[in-house]
């Protein structure tokens, strides 16, 4: 039949390992061109490089023509895709086609071979040992059990001889197909990410909820199923650098209006819920005032307890048990001072927060100045009492990576896999070994013929320590 | 003593060890070859003190991290890594030809730190940075690097000796990525001694290496360079053989060599998948909820786990045997440096290394 011909041609097509090695080959260098050309960025920057490499005038067409054929999003394309599709069947069709002939060496059961075969193969050895055959039987004996083998005995050419053989994973042959399995798995799970999935961000001020995230592609809103709250943010620094040490979030999840979840969030820990992830990637200061902001002080007035309070910009507050009443004048997130001593934030982000005071007494003293959170100097006060800016509230935001990825279970899983897979294909092997005993009036000949499919200097070693105990 | 005085040790042992077991390899005398052990062995155990003292100094520091996490360290990690490899090869075949065709790689990697102006200080880590997945897998990248610098160093021996005409594709490749190498070494020599006369700037890798001749302001300089580049190319490929005739004084077989390449890439593709691949998604996934993400970096390890996936199967069709799977091997380093400087250099990506 004409059309068995076909299925049976495009079936052998992809047995092939040459394939196999073509698509490999293609996957690497086709991926070489994604990472000059700079994918899913903005027409300008590929405009750029481009016209640096074809000058201006081609710049135009040949960054159409890179369109085109989906160079600048490649690995999204229909061809990438295409060699994938092309390399999970070499893959798959390869193994189904290969396994029965495994599968039948596997199982093939270890016999006993000829005398004369000794010598044919790649480790051998002869030794003698005195005594009696028995005497030499339990010494061999006790050597395969040494090399992790349960042994068989063939004893039908004679009275003086006997022979022994044995074997051990066999079953790792199949580690290449486990390997090759893996791929798949993780593909699925990759494919299975990409459908299923989701991938957003967030933005959330201090202190704000919200039901929605945002897609990456479309920056549409996603609805989330339930709420994510901000409950704080902060960042902490290495001593008195800019350098983040490490940031968190304070996230509550909130479903029918009962809080069901509360966790803080950093780099490299965060939130899971309901197979969305919510991931600490970027946090800012919010750019328009946030009414509900707050400042948090502690106050100790000279001699006396401290209290803590929070209030807004532009409110006032006493210390108690002392004439003075303070009122915060400004809130900078980075406060530097320039040549002219005049102050500014150096930074977007919430590097130096400090906050400026103006203090009054009944009697119309006045005193002002800048409470810096870093610096505990500049909380004492003249009159000696003491004002520590603790913290702010609701003026900064924490950028949420958020994620449903239904797959990365699967891709987990085949990394476990290859991993196995790897270390019994590599570092394991299936050995085989005969061991012939003929003795010959007060001392037994001993001839070993072994064989392992990988790594035999190591087996011939272990052999050979093995064995060499023997003679003395 | 501080780290650095003893990784300055190491460093000079190297250069000087690279000489020696140059000179061994010339002149076949033995002890110049015990020499050159001794002075690599020595070398070897200087840099294991410094390691150790630096992961101790930042303790004191406050910072208290493995030494293993900027271009300087990584770098520092795997010419230890590579040196011990060697060394463990030496002893376990008793032979010390491998010597003067794996020190120099060492003597490049040192070589590029010191005059690319790398930053050598114990910099406290952003928190994307802070993580064990990130730790195991920097740390296994460079293990199997090191493998893979190994089986580079093999497979070019093995196109020495296998090699007869100068028309041949793999006499060519040898010659022109050997003089390539070398070539590499002597500008960044001449950088190094430019700028450490000149006093050093502290500027991006971008802005130091080969300034000194291919990249000098002086346009003439800059072409002289490449002329002697390519005459010395040329040089090789004509005098090739002579490389060929003192090797073959050493009695080193073609099969000893071809299954040391496949052995050290045995054992170098299962680290590199695991520790370089794998971990390095977990780390992504749990830093940045991706775990894949086709930036340059990822991409380029992609690519040289290809080559070696590619070698492997090779192995197993009729005729990829000999030149062909020792090229495979090269090019599969070749990959490995440009995934590795060749990314940071030319492309830019998320990873943090490049920004060092
Ligand atoms: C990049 C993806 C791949 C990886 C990482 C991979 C990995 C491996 C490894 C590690 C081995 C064992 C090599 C050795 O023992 O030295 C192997 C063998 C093999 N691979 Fe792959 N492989 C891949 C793709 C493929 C594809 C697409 C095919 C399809 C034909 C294939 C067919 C084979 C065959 C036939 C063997 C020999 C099996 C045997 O010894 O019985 N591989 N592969």
């Amino acid at each position: 039949m004409a059309d068995k011909n076909i299925v049976d041609k495009i079936w052998k097509f992809f047995t092939s390992v040459k394939l196999a090695v073509v698509i490999i080959a293609v996957i690497a260098l086709s991926s070489m061109i994604g990472t000059v050309i700079e994918q899913d960025s903005s027409p300008e920057k590929n405009l750029k490089l481009f016209t640096k490499i074809f000058g201006p005038a081609n710049a135009q067409t040949v960054y159409k023509s890179a369109v085109a054929l989906g160079l600048t999003d490649m690995y999204h394309s229909w061809w990438f895709t295409s060699i994938l599709i092309c390399f999970s069947a070499n893959l798959i069709i390869c193994s189904i086609d290969k396994l029965p002939h495994i599968k039948r060496i596997v199982d093939e059961p270890l016999k006993p071979i000829d005398a004369k075969d000794f010598d044919n193969y790649g480790i051998k050895k002869e030794l003698s040992v005195d005594g009696s055959i028995e005497d030499a039987k339990t010494l061999v004996l006790a050597a395969i059990k040494k090399l992790g083998m349960t042994p068989n005995a063939s004893d039908n050419s004679g009275p003086n001889t006997i022979q022994f053989y044995a074997h051990k994973g066999r079953r790792t042959r199949y580690a290449v197909y486990v390997i090759h399995f893996s791929i798949i798995i993780i593909l699925i799970g990759a494919v299975i990410g990409n459908t299923l999935g989701f991938s957003g961000y967030l933005i959330l001020p201090e202190g704000e909820t919200s039901a929605v995230a945002y897609s990456r592609q479309s920056e549409k809103e996603h609805p989330l199923g339930f709420s994510i709250r901000c409950d704080d943010f902060s960042t902490s620094f290495y001593g008195l650098s800019d350098m983040p040490k490490d940031y968190a979030s304070w996230l509550s999840v909130i479903e029918d209006g009962k809080t069901v979840l509360k966790k803080t969030i950093g780099v490299n820990s965060p939130l899971k819920y309901k197979g969305y992830t919510f991931y600490q990637s970027s946090y800012g200061v919010v750019p328009q005032k946030n009414t509900r902001s707050l400042i948090i002080l502690n106050v100790t007035p000279k001699g006396g307890k401290t209290e803590q309070i929070s209030l807004g910009v532009g409110e006032s507050f006493k210390i108690p048990g002392t004439k003075f009443s303070g009122r915060l004048i400004a809130f900078t997130p980075a406060l530097a001072f320039d040549k002219n001593e005049r102050p500014y934030s150096y930074t977007e982000n919430m590097n130096n927060p400090a906050v400026y005071i103006e203090l009054t007494s009944e009697d119309n003293d006045k005193y002002s100045g800048w409470l810096v959170k870093r610096y505990p100097q500049t909380w004492d006060l003249p009159d000696g009492s003491k004002v520590e800016l603790v913290d702010n509230w609701g003026y900064q935001y924490t950028g949420l990576q958020v994620r449903k990825d239904p797959g990365v279970l699967l891709v987990y899983a085949g990394c476990l896999f290859m991993t196995i897979g790897l270390y019994c294909a590599f570092f394991l092997s299936h050995k085989k070994i005969w061991v012939l005993l003929q003795s010959e009036k007060t001392k037994v000949n001993i001839k070993i013929a072994a064989f392992a499919n990988k790594n035999k200097t190591g087996y011939e070693g272990v052999i050979n320590s093995v064995f060499n105990r023997l003679t003395h | 003593m501080g780290s650095p005085m003893l990784f300055g040790i190491a460093e000079v042992g190297y250069f000087v060890a690279m000489m020696v077991y140059i000179g061994y390899f010339m002149f076949k005398n033995k002890s110049v070859g015990i020499t050159a052990t001794a002075l690599a062995a020595g070398a070897f155990l200087s840099q294991t003190a410094a390691l150790i003292l630096r992961w101790v100094e930042s303790y004191g520091m406050g910072i208290g991290r493995a030494p293993l996490t900027n271009l300087y360290e990584s770098l520092i990690f795997f010419v230890w890594c590579l040196m011990l490899g060697y060394l463990i090869i030496e002893f376990k075949y008793k032979n010390r030809t491998f010597g003067a065709f794996v020190t120099p790689l060492a003597g490049l990697a040192l070589g590029f730190i010191d005059l690319t102006g790398i930053s050598k200080e114990i910099e406290p880590l952003v928190p994307a940075l802070q993580s064990n997945w990130l730790l195991a897998h920097v740390t296994m990248s460079f293990i199997a690097y090191a493998a893979f610098a190994l089986a580079f160093a093999t497979g070019m021996l093995y196109l020495v000796l296998s090699t007869e005409k100068r028309s041949e594709s793999s006499y060519i490749f040898w010659t022109v990525a050997g003089s390539v190498f070398f070539i590499v070494l002597a500008a960044m020599g001449a950088d190094y001694i430019k700028f450490k006369v000149i006093g050093t700037s502290q500027e991006l890798i971008k802005g130091f290496l080969f300034k000194a001749t291919f990249r000098n302001e002086s346009g003439f300089i800059a072409l002289l360079s490449f002329v002697a580049a390519f005459a010395l190319m040329f040089f090789v490929w004509r005098y090739g053989y002579v490389l060929k005739r003192m090797v073959q004084t050493f009695n080193i077989t073609l099969d000893f060599l071809e299954d040391l390449n496949y052995k050290v890439i045995a054992v170098g593709f299962p680290i590199f998948t695991l520790g370089g691949l794998i971990f390095g998604a977990i780390w992504a996934d749990q830093a940045w909820g991706v775990y894949w993400s086709w930036d340059p970096k990822e991409t380029w390890s992609l690519i040289s786990w290809l080559v070696y996936a590619f070698y492997l199967h090779a192995r197993f069709l009729r005729g990829w045997r000999g030149n062909k799977i020792a090229v495979l091997s090269s090019i599969g380093f070749i990959t490995v440096i440009f995934t590795y400087l060749g990314v940071n250099l030319f492309l830019s990506g998320l990873h943090s290394y490049g920004e060092a």
